[in-house]
Parts: C-alpha cells; structure tokens; sequence
C-alpha cells in the first residue's frame, strides 16, 4: 500500500469529473477514488446528484435516495459529467461555451483508465509530434512529421494556457476532400488536469468541433481520463464517435503507461524539448508557479 | 574474481535480430540491442525526449527509433540523428542517451553503473566450450539466492543418473559462486552469477564448463532446471517471510543545461577535437581515394546524413570532406578525396603522403546541410564529388523506405566512387556518364521538369554545374527553400576592400573591419570565439544572424532567399554594405 500523499491546496481544491452522467443508474449508488480518497456517488432521478467520501452503509449498487444524502461533497454536472471536489471548489467549472450551441452533438464519449498522472496525459493531449508515429494513418502520417511554428500564451486574468496557429498535416483530412491537408487546432488548458482541443470542422470552414479531455487523478500515478465532444457532426451515429476516440485514446494508452519517471517532471533539465513541445513548456512552467505538487516532480529547491 | 561492478543482464540469445531486450540492474532499466553489424547497445530505458521506454522502440539494425516522437539513435553512440518533427534541422549532436559498458561472454551479456576496468576472467570457463543455463528469475534479493546457491547440488554433465555427487565451493566472490561436482572419474564446474535486478528481485545465470550435444545436453539442462526451480522456491518462500524492501528508485541524470532549451549548434574555432588512424586506404574510383577513419580510443561522435569533418592534414592544412557513412555505420567515417589537378596541397597530401596506420587529427562532424525527411520525393544530384555527402543521404532514405532518386553525372563509369555503397540503393540510382555541359544542363532540366509540393532537392558537385541547376530549377518552379546546395568551394573572387563596423549586440562591442580582414578575423582577433570551417564562404558554419545593416554576401552557403531577407551572414568572407552591421552575437 503506497503511502498517502500530502496534498497541495491547489489540487485539493479543483474540481474533477467523476463519472459520466449517462453512465449511472438513477438512485444506484456507485463508488470511485479521487485523490487516494474512497468516494461514493449517485444520480437521482430527477437528475439531482451527490456525492461523499466512503460510507460502509453505502455500497456500490445499493439504493439510494441522492437527494437525501446529508454530510456529501460539493458536486456540479457539467458536460456531461458529475464533478465533485474534496476541497473548498471555485464556483464555476470553466467556461466552455461551444456547449451550449444548439446545433452541436455533445457526447460524454468515452472513460478510461491510464497508468499514469494526469500532467503526463495532459502533455500527451497537448502533443501533435507523436501523430504519424502513435495515430499512423489517422491524425497523421510519415512522412509528413512537422510541426510547424505555433503560439502559446498563458492569460493572466483567464488563468489558462491558450496555443494557437496550431497545424498538422493529417492524412484524410475531410470526408468531402480525397487526400491530406493542414487541419488547423486551439489547444487550452483551463485547469490543471483538464484540457479543450479545438480542431477546424470538416463540415463548416467557418466553426470548429470541441474535443476535451477531463482528468479524475485516481493517485499521483492512475487516472481515468474522460473525453467529452462537441461537434457539428450529423452523418456518424455516437456509438461510431465513442468507438473513433476510445481507438485513438487506446494507442496513446500504451505510451502513456511505459513513460518514466509516471509523475511529470518540472525540473527543466529532467527531459529535453524541442521548439515543438512549447505548449508543454508552458504548462510545466504554470503548474510549478500554480505551486502544484501532486502527478509532478517538483523542480528541487 | 575479485569484486567488480559487471553484472549479466540478458543472455547472448536474449538479443535476436532486431529484438529491443529490457535489462535491468539495481533497478535500473535498460533497452538492450544487437545492431546488424554485431554490436550490443546497453542504453538507458528512456527517450531523453519524453521519457517513453526505448525498449517498446524499433530497431532497424542501424538506429532506434523511439515510438513516441520517432527520434532515431544510433547503433553505438546513441547519438540522436533526427527529430521528425524539426525536419529541417540538424539535432544538437549533444543529444545522446546515457550508455552503459556491454561486454558479451560465457553466453551472458554484462554491463556495469559504472565506468569499469575490463570484465575479469573467470578461472575454469571457456568461450569456445560451455553450456549456458537458462536464466532463473527469483523473487528475493540476490543475495539470499547467493547464500542458497552455497548449498546447490547437481551431478556432473556425464553422471547425471549416478549416485548424488560431492560438490564443493571452488570460489566465491560479489555475486557469484563456482561449484564443482565429482563423482567418480566424473566432473563438472558450474560458475552462477546473480543478477541483481532490484532490491528484492534477482536472476541466476548457471553456466557449466562444458558443452554438450543431443539428448545428453537435454538431460543436463533439464537436471538443472529442476534443480534450480526448487531452489528458487525455497528462496522464495523464504523472502516472502522477510520484510519487503521498497524498490530501488534509480536516479536520471539531469540532460545538459544547454539542452533544457533547444539550443543552436555552437561547436567553436577550427578544433581538431579528435584523432583517428587510417584504417584503410583504397581507390574506390579513378583519382578518388577512399579513407576509413578509425578512433584511436572511445567512439566516434554522432554524425547525420549530410556532416562533414575538417581534417588537419600533415602538412598543415585543413580541408572538408563528406561523411559518406550509412545511418548506425559507427565504428569508422568513411571520406573520399579526389586528386585535384590544381591541387594546393590538400588533396595530393592525401593522396600521396597519407597511409594506412597513419594518424589524422579530425574535427566533430558539422552539419550544415541537413537533410529532411518529410519529403514526398527527394533528387539527390551529385556531379562527380559531389557524390559524397548525397551518398549518406540517400542510403538514409533508403534506409527508412523513402522515396528518392539519386542522379550521378560523371566521366564515365571508372570515376564512379563507392560503388559499393551505390549497390546497396538500387533503382534509386541513376549514372549519367560522359555529358558535356550542354547535355548535362538538358538532362538537368529533364530531372527538375516536374516539381510538386513536398518534394526535395539536394545537389552537390561542381560550381558551374550548380549555377545552371539553379537557374534550371528557379525557371521550373522550385522555391528557394525546397532546393539545397552544397558547393565544393568559393570560386567566386572575393572583395575584401570595403571597410565597416560591427556592433555585436550580446556581447556590446563595437570593431571596425578594415579592408584586407574579415569580420571572422577581427572578432577572433578580440577574443570572441566563434566556430568556422572552410573559411572560404561554402560550408555555412561560420554564420552568424543580422539584426541591422545591409550584408554584402560573397558567400555560396546561402541560397538566393536567404541573402534577400538579409538576416543572415557568413562571417568568413562577407562583408557589408552599410557603414554597419548589428549581429546577435
């Protein structure tokens, strides 16, 4: 049993998904971790939901009333998810107002477990290099391996990091137009384990589709990682989405558990970036100044 | 034996063709692989990149390349050759991964942590004569596998079915221990070492002083299995009842402070960094010697497709050459030197003064003309000498199945050099011999007729050949940036007359360049390093990025785009327009 962990304040007070809200059974109760923490949760009914730290009274599957629950966790549904925090939480989980459109498809698509921190799989998510290598065929292919010149900025009064002008070739590119071509991404990271991919739309030049990945920090070293999509797709039924981005999370998943050391390292010399990874610069430089302590090795004093 | 840091980490056949085998000693991982020319790589199980286990890497028999990103290393130095996603840039050749010493005997593979002396001998093993175990992995630190194996019992290779032999303790020492069993005129000496794998897991490796053939080498190997598996369940068992020990946590060597940040090549001066000894000297064609350039001791630095090296020359001149190696060809660099009729003194030195066994002072392999591998199609076009760094190259692309052509112009077919080399591309190559200028200008215009996007052109050979493929290729639609030189030398006259100041803004200094010296001259004058080679305006080391001022380029490196942006500077000859320059340096 590995030691439990000291928690940074930062950390202990974010909001993190749990579980998605169409994966549960009205008034069922069911348990996860978050934080090292045993928690339990349900969705009633009438679409109230709650959640707590482990009860022996409350196991998975028993009947429970969510909206009776005294003594639980803060908890919000956003996206498609039931968010709780076991610190004191902002009010708000962060903006994403593409979610709100009325002609997008919105999917909670998919829940995975990864053998690895969250700061890692948020790296990853960041990450456009690894896609003729990792996504062959499908978000890229050799020998079309540039990445090419893009922005990154952290905004002060958003707290997020924002990349721009991001694009990689990718082989089939559009369902209209035969062969690759440039597709154009917006990367944010609006919270420390959570990340928003915007990528052009293949059916309108003009708007993008959300891809966005929400991290559940099982320990410093597991995580479930939830996928949420946002997209102006009205050709593919959702089971076709979900199986599309469980595939494309199932090649990273075997990369993603075989990088040492698992906990990020912020330490500028522990690994050596190129011009490519300024996104990921970016972000190590934001959690060691967020002073965030858990899934990363902090820079030594 | 006396105690020393080798350890087995695999067995000889733990390494087969191609095969990424994950070693590990004290906790500490490695990714261990037999390149095709035999070597054994003991690395660091990690990308200095993202940290991905180079173990779960590919290994085509020259280089490793890493699944995540594609970096790819090479056989022996473990040097990075390529970053896929900067494809036009040559990696900082810093970029190595941590290596450990590999050694392969009695079967075994051995490595150390440490810098170490020469693996020992061990008293009573032969090479050419024994019979290796298979390898036992235990759950229990390796030194209660040591303290059981004390009390091991086994009968000699031809008494197995007789009456249970004596066996006592011929040596122990560290981690190992030699056993002898007797029995009747029957011997047989077992030497087990114990790998330590991590605090609480181990691997005995047996290996017995004598081989055997057919069924008997069976009964033999499988009397030990037997026996060795009940010793491990006693050693198990008896671990489990100890407290456990945590797992040793290996320690990463943090990468250099210069690699923290993607750093610009700064190799310095005319450095001869490094002294080889001709190993081989032949006429691979007429007029063209071929030099294979062995290291005196240690390994050579990395190179990539498309370096060259200055050597210092006896006579004490320094001239370029071409490594003309193929990717993970790292035991020697391999030039070739044309007989120049207007030979100044370098090339006929080489060709009549230099012989095999002689030493030659080199410097790090530069790259100033790196090549991309994101191409679609990649023209290689060499005219005579030029085959030199275009043969590295396109054994690159050949080597990672990508599409180019080779086009060789040259006299006729005697002054095709490496033909060897030329062998191995196939139907990529193309020789086209005995054309005269015209000819040669037709068949150039044929070769650069069809541009498309993402297609690359490389062309090295001689000054008038380049121009009209310049002109060729600007009239054929060819941008700038898709179509690379590299030029033998300077033939255009230099005018040194102008006088100017630099202002150089890192360092806040102001010189004065009077007529007669070049801006290289006067900073090395006052003691600002900076790193030159050909010295004549066409190898592209010595460049330096203008922050204001008109340049005056006299130079070959840069290509026509390059010297309208006015950004940047060969230092060695070019000069200035403006009263001033303003240099980042």
């Amino acid at each position: 049993m590995r030691e439990m962990t000291s928690i940074d304040p930062v950390t202990l007070n974010l909001w993190y998904p749990i579980v998605a809200i169409g994966d549960t059974k009205p008034d069922v109760a069911g348990t996860t971790m978050l934080l090292e923490q045993p928690i339990g949760f349900a969705v009633g009914v009438s679409g109230r939901a709650a959640a707590w730290s482990a009860r022996p009274d409350l196991r998975a599957g028993d009947t429970v009333d969510a909206s009776s629950v005294t003594g639980g966790l803060p908890v919000k549904t956003a996206y498609g998810y039931l968010w709780t925090s076991l610190g004191t939480p902002a009010a708000d989980i962060f903006a994403i107002p593409q979610y709100a459109e009325p002609d997008r498809r919105n999917i909670a698509a998919a829940s995975i477990g990864v053998n690895v921190s969250a700061p890692r799989a948020i790296e990853n998510f960041l990450d456009m290099g690894h896609f003729p290598y990792v996504h062959t065929g499908i978000l890229g292919i050799e020998p079309h391996t540039e990445v090419k010149e893009y922005d990154v900025e952290i905004s002060v009064d958003g707290d997020e990091i924002l990349a721009t002008r991001c694009r990689f070739f990718q082989p089939m590119a559009s369902t209209v137009a035969q062969g690759g071509a440039d597709v154009e991404y917006v990367y944010r990271v609006p919270h420390p384990f959570c990340s928003v991919l915007y990528k052009s739309s293949p059916l309108d030049e003009k708007r993008m589709d959300v891809i966005a990945i929400f991290l559940q920090p099982m320990d410093q070293e597991h995580v479930r990682a939830h996928m949420m999509l946002s997209v102006l797709d009205d050709q593919n039924d959702d089971t076709f989405i979900r199986r599309f981005q469980l595939m494309i999370f199932g090649q990273d998943k075997p990369i993603l558990e075989n990088q040492f050391p698992k906990r990020l390292p912020l330490d500028p010399r522990a690994e050596t970036p190129i011009r490519a990874d300024k996104s990921a610069i970016a972000y190590r430089r934001w959690l060691s100044q967020k002073g965030i302590t858990y899934g990363v090795i902090p820079v030594a004093a | 034996m006396s105690s020393h840091p080798w350890h087995p980490i695999a067995a000889s056949h733990d390494l087969p063709f191609r095969h990424v085998f994950h070693g590990q000693l004290f906790g500490r991982e490695f990714a261990v692989w037999r390149a095709d020319d035999g070597y054994v790589n003991v690395w660091e199980n990690r990308c200095l990149h993202r940290g991905v286990r180079l173990s779960i890497g590919v290994s085509d028999g020259r280089e490793l390349k890493c699944q995540y990103h594609g970096w790819r290393y090479s056989n022996r130095t473990a040097g990075c050759t390529y970053i896929p996603a900067h494809p036009a840039d040559a990696p900082a050749r810093t970029i190595t991964n941590r290596t450990f010493p590999a050694e392969e005997r009695y079967g075994l593979v051995w490595s150390s942590l440490e810098e170490a002396a020469a693996l020992p001998r061990v008293a009573g093993l032969d090479d050419a004569n024994l019979l290796v175990l298979r390898g036992m992995p235990l759950n229990a630190p390796a030194a209660l596998a040591l303290a059981h194996l004390a009390d091991y019992r086994f009968q000699p290779n031809n008494a197995i079915d007789s009456k249970e032999a004596l066996v006592s303790i011929e040596a122990a020492e560290g981690f190992s221990i030699a056993l002898r069993a007797r029995s009747g005129s029957q011997e047989t000496l077992a030497v087990f070492f114990v790998q330590p794998v991590d605090s609480s897991r181990s691997v005995i490796r047996g290996v017995l002083d004598r081989n055997a053939e057919g069924m008997v080498r069976n009964t033999i190997l499988r009397h030990h299995n037997e026996r060795l598996s009940a010793l491990r369940d006693r050693v198990e068992r008896e671990a489990a009842a100890l407290p456990a020990a945590p797992p040793i946590e290996p320690v990463y060597e943090s990468v250099a402070p210069e690699l923290a940040e993607m750093p610009s090549l700064s190799a310095s001066g005319r450095r001869a960094a490094i002294t080889v000894q001709v190993a081989r000297k032949w006429m691979t064609a007429n007029d063209i010697a071929g030099f294979e350039l062995r290291p005196i001791r240690g390994l050579l630095p990395t190179f990539q497709p498309g370096a060259h090296i200055d050597v210092h020359l006896p006579n004490g001149q320094i001239r370029q050459y071409s490594i003309t190696n193929a990717p993970g060809e790292t035991d020697s660099y391999t030039i070739g030197v044309k007989r120049e009729r207007d030979s100044k003194g370098g090339s006929s030195c080489l060709h009549e003064t230099v012989r095999e066994g002689d030493l030659l002072a080199i410097s790090e392999p530069r790259n100033n003309f790196p090549l991309r591998r994101d191409a679609v199609k990649t023209l290689f076009i060499a005219g005579g000498i030029g085959i030199t760094p275009l043969i590295a190259m396109a054994q690159a692309l050949s080597h990672m199945s990508l599409l180019s052509e080779l086009h060789y112009f040259a006299q006729d077919e005697t002054q095709l050099a490496f033909p060897e080399r030329l062998a191995t591309l196939g139907r990529a190559l193309t020789s086209h011999l005995g054309l005269n200028p015209q000819a040669t200008a037709a068949k150039l215009a044929e070769l650069l007729v069809d541009y498309r996007p993402d297609m690359h052109a490389y062309l090295c050979g001689p000054a008038p050949m380049l121009e009209v493929a310049r002109r060729i290729a600007a009239e054929k639609g060819w941008p700038d940036a898709s179509v690379h030189f590299e030029y033998f030398k300077n033939t255009k006259a230099i005018d040194d007359s102008s006088s100017f100041e630099i202002a150089l803004a890192r360092s806040a200094v102001t010189l004065r360049v009077p007529a007669g010296s070049t801006i290289l001259e006067v900073m090395r004058g006052n003691g600002i390093d900076m790193p030159s080679s050909c010295e004549q305006g066409a190898c592209g080391t010595c460049v330096a990025t203008v922050l204001e001022g008109e340049p005056d380029h006299q130079d070959v490196y840069l290509n026509d785009a390059e010297k309208r942006s006015g950004t940047k500077i060969m230092t060695c000859v070019s000069r200035a327009c403006s009263a001033r320059l303003v240099l980042d340096l």
